[in-house]
């Protein structure tokens, strides 16, 4: 499996003002961009040229105060700049539409993968049933269809190398698909504003190579070899739990992670209870159960998102942070 | 110092009488004072988000805290600054004025509308000390309904601010309809006058459709009703609708009035009659009408069915052209005029380009495919500052610099106004235009922590804060100075044709001694053969 | 309108005369009234929406509302409407006792609907039938708690235009027995009843809607 997790540069590569182009989709909309700017420059550069020529022109005189003309109508001047402009914005909306409805219309042969938003990750299910946290891997040129819901606000998954942009609302599905035509890691963004975490909502889509894909799939369940610690560490960034939580005792929006094991934690009601095995197993499964003094009841349930090994790993890696 | 004669300002005295007071003209200085404190209220918090900003992760506030000075930051601009900025404060003050009457048609509840904004403002800043709210300044559900923070005062400030916004608007409606001097025909009201009217009209219509909105949140954070709340079977969505049902036409009741400025700018610092009259006063009405119909463009990604996304699109393209026209209206009002250079012309020429960028960035973003890439980006945001800081808040101090001797007979620094003008532009351009790269690059809005690659041009825009912050701080001192020891102002310094420059300055509580009879149109200079 | 100023009303000092007075009353008036239509308007399609979604939960919702106390009260408004009709005749043909009668008859009108909004308000809190969270009756639908948040908020606002309407004449009522309306002046009198006619026809069309369902 290819380990190098370098994401594209979303500064370089790409145009002045575009990242890299990924898609079907980036033709489209990069060009009209282009077209509607360079449209504006030149009309820019004539107004300019216009109203810096009538400063000069037409400067108050010391001698005569007075306007030389007072022009109030000019049927064909008035013309030639209202439905040229009428014209031009046509064009773009044509073209706008067009792109959109690429867009609007899956291949009937995508394949199928299901995104679960949760503040504050993305999840992701594969036809076959595994499910991942912050990765989505789909193969070089297959058309993929995302088919997304949300948990709890409405977030929107960005991605922008691809140009796609579809919000995820909850108790809805909406729907979005791309067909990658290069390798590499691109940068996922939320763009609907979700709370505290919104900004650390990201995820990356990993477009493999069709062997790399192949090879992907069979190896899907590496993580049963590692040590329990050390898949623990792979899944602390995996499944996103780097979000709230830190391991270096500093607070985000969860509690550090530093230190808790087997310590007294203080809970909302006025008790408290040692961070032992089960109440951090209770806490991963059912976050809402006990909820440290000075942090909110914001964790979703990570029930059915992590096996019982994941748990457990979890666990064995909170220990080994003392 | 010279006898200052009888005026508004000095004819009572006393805080009772203006606490009281049912001039017009009164009242317009109170609303400029509350204005210009929400506008610095709203800057700061604008200057420590930018700083926040600085730094890709955490520099000085907490991922929370950054929430809720962006939502501030974007509530206190949107509801108490810019929406009465030019009508509440500059429009009371020369609506009567401008149609040679003595007053609106109801002053008293126009003295009751700035009672119910300062009541809407204060819910506003207990909001900011009760776990300010943190949804930004769209409220949109279900996020809304879910956060902690401090919701329904915010909610309800904006509510009570609307009804302050509908009195208004009924006020001008009826004052322009039935206050009009002798003489004044429809078609000699000054384009300030019209662009009040068009904005009024949707203040009118437009805001009780938000006041309702709002309601029903706060009834779902209180009793949770469940109309915007999938998890009671509502539709979070319909917010979004309903929302900008009013919050589009509310962009027009941020920039028509703007547009109504720029006439009066133009026309006086050129001594020429306005190029299309009947065409700009129609596009008003035209761009008021259209504005209501065009919501749809804010949600294209929000899952709205296509078919619906192509009309929004196509009805957006079709508000863009008459603001387009009136762009090339004013330019060519220029064309043979006798243009002076004053501090005004300065916020004139200000509007023009950066309008015009607005409005071609406006292009783009209308443009379905693109759309969905530069939604809810850095493109976005810029978008809009070019449109409501470099349209609107231009024409409004322009308006402000123009006006000012006739609102206080006094005369302002011209060297220090072009000195101010100089930094607020290079400013606003290091901000903003920065901001198009970094959105179309990818860069989201509303984020606290950014990909480091980001850096340099967020450092840029933070910079471009400070250099404008200079700019606004500069401006604040010279027009402070301007009042206590400025220059007199003659009655008509920029030798303006509108009725308000034809009383004295400031004018007289009654504001004319006679009522004037017009008889001619309000710009025009080439039957007016005087230096 | 009479152009002759023989009582004690004074034209606002900012008026030429007592006809733009009045008119500008009447047309701002007027335009408040569309503003209260886009104000309810935006209700009317909250509930247009959910009830195209979920046209059974209304079905049966509406068998839980009397249709029999909404038929009283929307004739004890029609009602009111007339007498607040007689009010500014009263006045307009200078008939001070009349005036402060059919005055008096609407605010009853007006008591005697909240009245019965209370008793069936009573009567849905009493069976659990509120709004969004607090709905804890027993029901078939899925969606009934939602009714019930359109119906409250609908007839609460409705409601609270009605108490305001009831201040407002109060203090008509104040002023007639002071004398101060009178065929030259009757523009609150006039003012007020537009109101109330409007809020009359906000319930016309709430009790078809809300009640009668099917």
């Amino acid at each position: 499996m290819d380990t190098s997790l370098k994401i594209e540069s979303l500064m370089q590569k790409g145009t002045a003002f575009f990242p890299g182009a990924v898609g079907p989709f980036a033709d489209n909309a990069d060009s009209l961009f282009y077209f509607i700017f360079w449209g504006s420059v030149i009309i820019f550069v004539g107004i300019t040229l216009f109203v810096g020529y009538f400063l000069l022109a037409y400067r108050r005189k010391k001698d005569s105060q007075l306007a030389t003309g007072q022009m109030t109508h000019n049927t064909l001047l008035e013309l030639s700049w209202t439905v040229p402009p009428t014209i031009l914005v046509l064009i773009v909306f044509i073209w706008g539409f067009k792109g959109y409805l690429h867009m609007a219309v899956p291949p009937l042969d995508a394949q199928e993968i299901h995104v679960n938003a949760k503040k504050w990750f993305w999840e992701f299910g594969y036809p076959n049933g595994n499910k991942a946290i912050g990765e989505l891997v789909v193969p070089i040129n297959t058309p993929i269809t995302l088919i997304m819901s949300s948990d709890d606000v409405i977030h929107s998954f960005f991605v922008p190398n691809f140009r796609i942009k579809r919000d995820v609302l909850p108790n809805r599905y909406t729907k979005l698909w791309f067909e990658a035509d290069k390798v590499g890691n691109y940068q996922v963004f939320c763009t609907e504003y979700c709370g505290t975490g919104h900004s650390a909502m990201s995820a990356i889509v990993r477009v493999l190579s069709a062997e790399d894909y192949k090879a992907w799939l069979a190896d899907a369940n590496s993580g049963d070899e590692l040590p329990l610690d050390k898949l623990g560490e792979k899944l602390y960034t995996a499944k996103a739990c780097v979000t709230c939580h830190s391991t270096d005792g500093s607070v985000r929006v969860g509690p550090s992670w530093k230190g808790i094991f087997d310590a007294n934690r203080p809970i909302k009601g006025g008790s408290t209870v040692k961070g032992d095995e089960n109440y951090l197993r209770e806490s991963i499964v059912n976050p809402g159960a006990k909820v440290v003094v000075g942090f909110e009841n914001i964790m979703p349930t990570y029930a059915g998102s992590l096996n019982d090994r994941e748990i457990s790993a979890l666990i064995a890696y909170i220990k080994t942070l003392q | 110092m010279s006898q200052v004669p009888l005026n508004y300002l000095n004819a009572t005295k006393g805080l009772k009488s203006w606490l009281f007071t049912l001039d017009h003209k009164r009242i317009g200085i109170m609303y400029l004072m509350f204005i210009a404190i929400s506008f610095g209220l709203g800057g700061f918090f604008a200057l420590a988000l930018r700083l926040e900003l600085l730094n890709p992760k955490e520099l000085l506030f907490t991922a929370k805290q950054y929430n809720q000075l962006f939502t501030l930051h974007g509530a206190v601009m949107v509801f108490l600054f810019i929406v009465p900025s030019i009508p509440a404060s500059l429009g009371n003050f020369l609506l009567p004025l401008q149609l040679g009457a003595k007053d609106v048609a109801f002053p008293r509840l126009n003295l009751a509308s700035l009672y119910i904004y300062v009541f809407g403002g204060l819910f506003c800043v207990y909001s900011m000390f009760s776990g300010a709210v943190d949804t930004g300044w769209t409220f949109y559900t279900p996020y809304s309904i879910d956060t902690s923070t401090s919701v329904i005062s915010m909610t309800l400030g904006a509510f009570i601010l609307g009804f302050s916004s509908i009195l208004t608007g009924v006020n001008f409606i009826v004052t322009i309809h039935k206050m009009r001097a002798p003489g004044m025909t429809w078609f000699r009201m000054p384009l300030m006058v019209w662009s009040l009217y068009a904005t009024a009209i949707i203040q009118v219509l437009a805001t009780p459709v938000l006041a309702i909105t709002l309601l029903l949140l706060i009834l779902e954070r209180t009793m949770g009703i469940g109309i915007f709340n999938p998890a009671l079977g509502g539709d979070p969505v319909l917010f979004q609708h309903f929302f900008w049902f009013y919050s589009h036409p509310a962009v027009y009741i941020m920039i028509l009035p703007a547009m109504g400025v720029i006439s009066e700018l133009v026309t006086a610092f050129c001594r020429k009659n306005i190029f299309g009259y009947k065409l700009v006063a129609f596009s008003s009405l035209a761009i008021a009408i259209i504005s209501f119909f065009v919501w749809g463009h804010h949600l294209f990604v929000s899952g709205q069915s296509d078919y619906a996304a192509m009309i929004f699109s196509l009805l957006t393209y079709l508000v863009a052209i008459p603001s387009a026209v009136k762009v090339f209206n004013w330019i060519a009002t220029m064309y043979r005029g006798s243009i002076q250079i004053k501090a005004p012309f300065l916020y004139f020429l200000a509007f023009l380009f950066l309008f015009s960028i607005g409005g071609f960035t406006g292009i783009m973003l209308g443009a379905l495919s693109l759309d969905v890439h530069l939604h809810d980006t850095y493109f976005v945001v810029a978008h809009f500052h070019y449109v409501m800081m470099g349209g609107t808040v231009m024409a409004f101090i322009g308006g402000l610099h123009y006006w000012w001797p006739k609102m206080f007979g006094r005369m302002y620094s011209e060297f220090w106004a072009f000195i101010a003008w100089a930094f607020v532009m290079v400013g606003f351009n290091m901000v903003f235009f920065t901001q198009f790269i970094l959105g179309a690059k990818g860069m989201p809005r509303r984020y606290y922590s950014y990909l480091d690659q980001f850096q340099p041009l967020h450092a840029f825009s933070t910079f471009g804060s400070w250099v404008m912050a200079v700019g606004f701080i500069l401006m604040a001192f010279y027009l402070m100075d301007s009042l206590l020891n400025g220059k007199k102002a003659p009655d008509n310094p920029w030798g303006a044709l509108t009725l308000e420059w034809q009383t004295q300055s400031p004018p007289l509580t009654e504001n004319f001694i006679e009522t004037p009879v017009v008889t001619r149109g309000p710009y025009d200079f080439g039957q007016e053969k005087r230096s | 309108m009479s152009m002759t100023l023989k009582k004690p009303h004074h034209v606002a000092h900012h008026f030429a005369s007592e006809a733009q007075e009045f008119e500008s009353a009447r047309l701002g008036m007027w335009i408040f009234l569309v503003q209260e239509l886009l104000f309810f308007g935006a209700l009317f399609v909250v509930y247009a929406i959910f009830r195209w979604w979920h046209p059974e939960t209304f079905m049966e919702a509406h068998q839980y509302l009397s249709w029999k106390w909404g038929a009283f009260n929307t004739v004890v408004l029609i009602a009111s409407s007339f007498t607040m009709v007689m009010a500014v005749r009263s006045a307009q043909v200078n008939q001070r006792k009349s005036l402060i009668s059919y005055l008096s008859l609407t605010l009853i009108f007006a008591g005697v609907f909240l009245g019965v909004k209370y008793i069936e308000y009573m009567e849905k809190i009493h069976h659990g039938f509120l709004p969004g969270s607090f709905f804890s009756a027993q029901g078939v639908s899925e969606y009934l708690h939602l009714f019930f948040g359109i119906y409250f908020t609908m007839t609460g606002l409705h409601g609270l235009h009605i108490l305001v309407g009831m201040a407002l004449i109060v203090w008509l009522l104040i002023r007639s027995f002071r004398g101060e309306f009178h065929s030259e002046y009757y523009t609150p009198l006039e003012m007020v009843g537009l109101y109330w006619h409007f809020v009359d026809l906000v319930w016309i069309f709430l009790f078809p809607l809300l009640y009668l369902i099917g």
